[in-house]
C-alpha cells in the first residue's frame, strides 16, 4: 500500500483521492462476509488448545507426540512439521496451515471484490468519473484486506494470549502476513486477466502451489528448514516458530513480499486502461453448437466441474499416499485413535484413515453441490434465464439441466476422489472407491436442501451455504470435540455407513437417497409454481 | 382477424405496490401493436405475464389462444422475446447465443440470421461480456428476427441502438409485418410507434388508458393551424374545441381538437387565408396529454 509513492507524476495525493470513502464503502459492503470469515477463523484457531489438551494432556503424550511426527513424513506434509511440545506450540502447528491459508482466502477474496469485480461489471466506471484518483480503488481494496486481517491477528494474539504472550503475537501476526501476501498477490492477477472469477481461480491455484512446495519441503525435513518450505509464504508461517523460540525476522519476509507485489501492482495498474486486462479474452465461435437447455446448462458449468474433479483427484492421490504413514503417527495414541476412531472407521488404523479421508472429500463435495445448485438462483436474478425459458423450454427441463451438473457431478467428484485414493495407496481399488461413492446421498441430501430453500424461497436460497458450512463444522470438528450425538446426527453425513473397515449397511443410504429426491422435488414444485424474481 | 394476444382485468402486486391494476390489451394476428406507457407503468410486468414468468393475481390473459401460465412452453415455441435489457453470458459468444436462442424457440433460418448479423453489423466471435449496450441488444434482436415464430414481443428493444441501426430494426420489424407476424412493440420512443405501429394500447399505472388505430386516436388529439388571413378574424373565439387563440394582427395561430377542424377553416377562409400551415397531431402530444394531469396532480 505504502508502495503508492513510486514515479508519480500528478501528485500522490490526487491518485489516492476518495480512498477513505471507497474504504468505508468497501467495509460496508463486506459488513458481513469479513466478520463471518474472520470469526470462523479466528474459533478455529482458539479451540485448538482445547481440542489438543484433551488428546495430549500430558507432557508425555505430548512429546510422543512430536517424536513420532519427527519421522512421519507424510503426515508433515498435510500439516507441517510440530516445532515444539507446548500447547501453544502444537496449537501453531494444528491449525497454522489451514488458518493461514483461510486468512489467504479471504485476503484474495476482499481484493478481487473490489478491484477486476468492479471493473467487471462496469460499476467501476461510475465510481471513477466521480473524485476518485486512479490508484485509490486497489488501495482501498488492499486496505480492506488489512482490515479483516488485522482484526484476525488481534483476536488471534488476544485469544492465544493465556499460552505465552510472545507466540501469541507471532502467530496472529504471521496469519495476517499469510493473508497479505495473497491480497497483494490477488492484487496482481487482478490486473492481468479480464474476468474476476478467472482472477479468484489463478490465485487460488497460486495459494494451492504455495501449499504443496510447503508440503514437499515438511516431508523433507522435519524443522521446516527445506528450501522448499521457505520459498512457500504458508511455510514461512512454520518458520516463524511461534510458541518455540520465535523468529521475528520472518515477518519481515511477509512484509517485503506484500509490499513488493503490491508495489508490481500498481505498476501494472499504472500502464493499463480501465477496465482493460494484460490477458486479452480470445474470441469464440461465430456459431453456436449449444442445442438445449441442459446443453446451455453444461456449457456453463463444466468448468467449474473440470476444476472441482481434478482438484479431488489430486487430494484422493496425496491422501491415498499418506494412508500408511497415518497409521504408524497414531501408534498406540490412545486418544488420538479414539478421535479417529469417532471420525471414522473402526478397525485397522489405515481404514480408519482411508474412511476419515473419503468422508472429509465427501463433506468438500458439499460445497460443490451447493455451489452448482445455485448457478440455478444466479441464472435468474442476473436475468439470464428470462430469455431462455422465453423460449420452447419448460422451467423444471431449464431446472433440470444444472441439477443433472449438480447431482452428476457430485457422483464423479466422488468416483475420482476414490480413484485418486486407491492409486495412491496402491490397493483395494474397489474398497476405497467404494467407500467415497457412499457418500453420495448424503451430499444429495446438502444439494435437496439447496434447491428446496431456491424453490420455496428465492431469497434466502444463499442458505443453502450456511447449511453447507454447518454440515462441514459438523463433521470436521464434531468428533474432535465431545458434541452429543444428537448433534451429529442432524448432519445427513452422521448416519453413513463407516466405509471401509465398518460394515456396509443399506438403508441409511436408501433413505437418505430417498430424502434427497424428495427435497429436490418439492423443491422443483416451487420452482414451478412460483414467479420468476427479477 | 383473430387475436394474438387478448388480456383483459389483469391485476399483479408485488407486496403493496399494485404493478397491474385491471389492464385491458388486445393484439390482432398480424398487427403491429404498440404498447406505450411511462417507466414503472407496468409494461414489463404486462410482458412477463404474457411470457409465463409471472402469475396474474386476477384477470385472464391468452398468447395465441392459450394460457400462458399453463402452457408456456408450447406458447414460448411460437414466440420471439426481446427483453429492454439484454444480458448475456460472458464466456458465450454473440454467435453461441443467437443459435441457443433459435433453437429453444421454434427453430431459426440460418441464411436470415447471416444476413441480419451483416445488417445489423455485428461481430458474433466476441464474447458477452465484452459486447456494449447496443451490441447485445443486437445479438438479441439477430435472434428474435431470425426465429421461425409467430408472435414477437420486443420491450424497448432499441435501447442502445444508433439511429442507423434504429432505422434497421424498423426496416426489420415491416418485413416481420409484410410475412404476417405479429408483433407486440412496447416503447417510449413515439416516433418510432407512430412509424411502425396499426395500433396503440397506453397504459398508465397499471391500467389501459387508451386503446386504437392511430387514425381512431387521432381524433382525441389536437391539430396546430396558423394561417395568415386578408382581414381580421371572426369569431375564432367561439368555436367549439378551439384552444390556445392567438390573434397578432391578420396572423393567427391556435390548436383545434381534431374533429372539429372543419368549422375552423370554414372560419378562416370567411376571412380570406393567405397562407396556412396545419401541423397534423402527433402521438407525442397524445402521449403527452395522458400524463398532463399526472404532471399536474403532482
Amino acid at each position: 500500500m505504502s508502495a503508492a509513492d513510486f514515479a508519480v507524476r500528478p501528485t500522490t495525493a490526487r491518485q489516492l483521492a476518495g480512498t477513505g470513502v471507497l474504504l468505508r464503502f468497501a467495509l460496508r459492503r463486506d459488513r458481513v462476509m469479513i466478520p463471518v470469515w474472520v470469526g470462523v477463523n479466528t474459533l478455529m484457531v482458539l479451540s485448538m488448545p482445547n481440542t489438543l489438551k484433551s488428546l495430549y494432556g500430558t507432557a508425555a503424550e505430548r512429546a510422543d507426540l512430536v517424536a513420532r511426527m519427527a519421522t512421519n513424513s507424510s503426515l508433515r506434509a498435510m500439516v507441517g512439521p510440530v516445532l515444539g511440545d507446548s500447547l501453544g506450540a502444537l496449537t501453531a502447528w494444528r491449525a497454522g496451515v489451514y488458518a493461514g491459508a483461510l486468512a489467504a482466502v479471504v485476503g484474495l477474496l476482499v481484493v478481487v471484490r473490489h478491484t477486476r469485480d468492479e471493473e467487471e461489471s462496469g460499476r467501476q466506471e461510475m465510481v471513477a468519473s466521480g473524485m476518485v484518483g486512479r490508484r485509490a480503488s486497489l488501495t482501498a481494496a488492499l486496505l480492506a484486506a488489512a482490515v479483516a486481517n488485522g482484526a484476525l491477528a488481534l483476536l488471534v494474539a488476544a485469544g492465544l494470549a493465556g499460552q505465552g504472550a510472545a507466540g501469541a503475537v507471532a502467530f496472529g501476526l504471521g496469519l495476517a502476513g499469510v493473508g497479505m501476501v495473497f491480497a497483494t498477490t490477488a492484487a496482481i492477477v487482478a490486473q492481468l486477466t479480464e474476468s474476476a472469477r478467472l482472477a479468484r481461480g489463478l490465485t487460488a491455484g497460486v495459494l494451492g502451489a504455495a501449499f504443496v512446495l510447503r508440503a514437499a519441503g515438511d516431508a523433507a525435513t522435519d524443522d521446516g528448514s527445506s528450501p522448499l518450505t521457505w520459498v512457500s509464504p504458508l511455510g514461512w508461517l512454520t518458520n516463524l516458530r511461534a510458541y518455540a523460540g520465535e523468529r521475528w525476522w520472518v515477518l519481515g519476509l511477509f512484509a517485503g513480499a506484500a509490499l513488493a507485489q503490491g508495489a508490481v501492482a500498481y505498476a501494472l495498474a499504472g500502464r493499463r486502461d480501465l477496465g482493460m486486462s494484460f490477458l486479452p479474452s480470445r474470441p469464440g465461435p461465430a456459431a453456436g453448437r449449444l442445442r438445449s437447455a441442459g446443453a446451455l446448462a453444461w456449457r456453463l458449468q463444466r468448468g467449474g466441474v473440470l476444476g472441482w474433479s481434478a482438484g479431488f483427484l489430486l487430494a484422493g492421490l496425496a491422501y491415498g499416499g499418506m494412508a500408511d504413514g497415518a497409521a504408524e503417527l497414531v501408534g498406540d495414541n490412545e486418544s488420538a485413535r479414539e478421535m479417529f476412531r469417532r471420525m471414522g472407521g473402526r478397525s485397522g488404523l489405515t481404514d480408519t484413515f482411508l474412511a476419515a479421508m473419503a468422508g472429509m472429500l465427501g463433506l468438500v463435495a458439499a460445497l460443490y453441490i451447493v455451489s452448482s445448485v445455485l448457478r440455478l438462483h444466479g441464472e435468474e436474478t442476473s436475468g439470464r434465464a428470462e430469455p431462455v425459458l422465453a423460449g420452447a423450454v419448460g422451467r423444471l427441463r431449464w431446472a433440470a439441466g444444472h441439477l443433472a451438473v449438480a447431482f452428476g457431478g457430485t457422483v464423479l467428484l466422488m468416483l475420482l476422489a476414490g480413484a485418486g485414493l486407491a492409486l495412491g495407496h496402491g490397493e483395494r481399488a474397489g474398497a476405497i472407491i467404494g467407500a467415497c461413492l457412499v457418500q453420495v446421498p448424503a451430499v444429495w441430501v446438502t444439494g435437496g436442501i439447496a434447491v428446496l430453500l431456491y424453490g420455496l424461497t428465492p431469497r434466502a436460497a444463499t442458505a443453502a451455504w450456511g447449511v453447507a458450512g454447518a454440515v462441514l463444522l459438523i463433521g470436521w470438528v464434531g468428533p474432535a470435540l465431545d458434541v452429543p450425538a444428537a448433534v451429529l446426527d442432524l448432519s445427513p453425513f452422521g448416519h453413513l455407513p463407516k466405509l471401509p473397515g465398518g460394515e456396509m449397511a443399506w438403508p441409511p443410504l436408501l433413505v437418505l437417497t430417498a430424502l434427497a429426491a424428495g427435497l429436490t422435488a418439492a423443491g422443483l414444485a416451487g420452482v414451478r409454481r412460483r414467479d420468476l424474481t427479477t | 382477424m383473430t387475436k394474438a394476444i387478448t388480456v383483459s382485468g389483469l391485476h399483479k402486486s408485488f407486496g403493496r405496490t399494485h404493478a397491474l391494476d385491471g389492464l385491458d390489451l388486445s393484439v390482432e394476428t398480424g398487427e403491429v401493436h404498440g404498447f406505450l406507457g411511462p417507466n414503472g407503468s407496468g409494461k414489463s410486468t404486462t410482458i412477463r405475464v404474457l411470457l409465463g414468468m409471472l402469475r396474474a393475481d386476477a384477470g385472464a390473459a391468452q398468447v395465441l389462444g392459450r394460457d400462458p401460465w399453463t402452457d408456456a412452453v408450447e406458447i414460448h415455441r411460437r414466440i420471439a422475446y426481446v427483453p429492454g435489457d439484454v444480458t448475456l453470458w460472458r464466456n458465450l459468444s454473440g454467435g453461441e447465443v443467437i443459435d441457443l436462442f433459435g433453437r429453444l424457440r421454434g427453430g431459426l433460418d440460418p441464411h436470415r440470421r447471416d444476413e441480419l448479423v451483416e445488417r445489423f453489423e455485428l461481430d458474433p466471435t466476441k464474447k458477452g461480456r465484452t459486447y456494449s449496450k447496443g451490441n447485445r441488444q443486437k445479438v438479441a434482436l439477430v435472434a428474435a428476427f431470425a426465429s421461425d415464430v409467430d408472435l414477437l414481443i420486443l420491450d424497448e428493444p432499441t435501447s442502445g441502438l444508433d439511429p442507423l441501426m434504429e432505422e434497421v430494426f424498423q426496416r426489420c420489424v415491416a418485413e416481420q409485418r409484410e410475412r404476417g407476424r405479429t408483433v407486440l412493440l412496447s416503447s417510449h420512443l413515439l416516433s418510432e410507434v407512430e412509424e411502425l405501429c396499426d395500433r396503440v394500447s397506453i397504459i398508465r399505472r397499471g391500467t389501459t388508458v387508451e386503446s386504437g388505430s392511430l387514425a381512431e386516436l387521432r381524433h382525441l388529439t389536437r391539430t396546430s393551424v396558423s394561417a395568415e388571413l386578408a382581414g381580421p378574424p371572426n369569431g375564432l373565439a367561439a368555436l367549439p374545441g378551439v384552444h390556445g387563440l392567438d390573434v397578432q394582427g391578420h396572423r393567427v395561430r391556435l390548436q383545434v381538437d381534431t374533429d372539429k377542424l372543419d368549422a375552423v377553416l370554414r372560419s378562416l377562409s370567411a376571412s380570406g387565408v393567405r397562407s396556412l400551415t396545419s401541423t397534423p397531431p402527433t402521438l407525442e402530444e397524445l402521449f403527452l396529454r395522458h400524463y398532463q394531469d399526472e404532471v399536474t396532480a403532482r
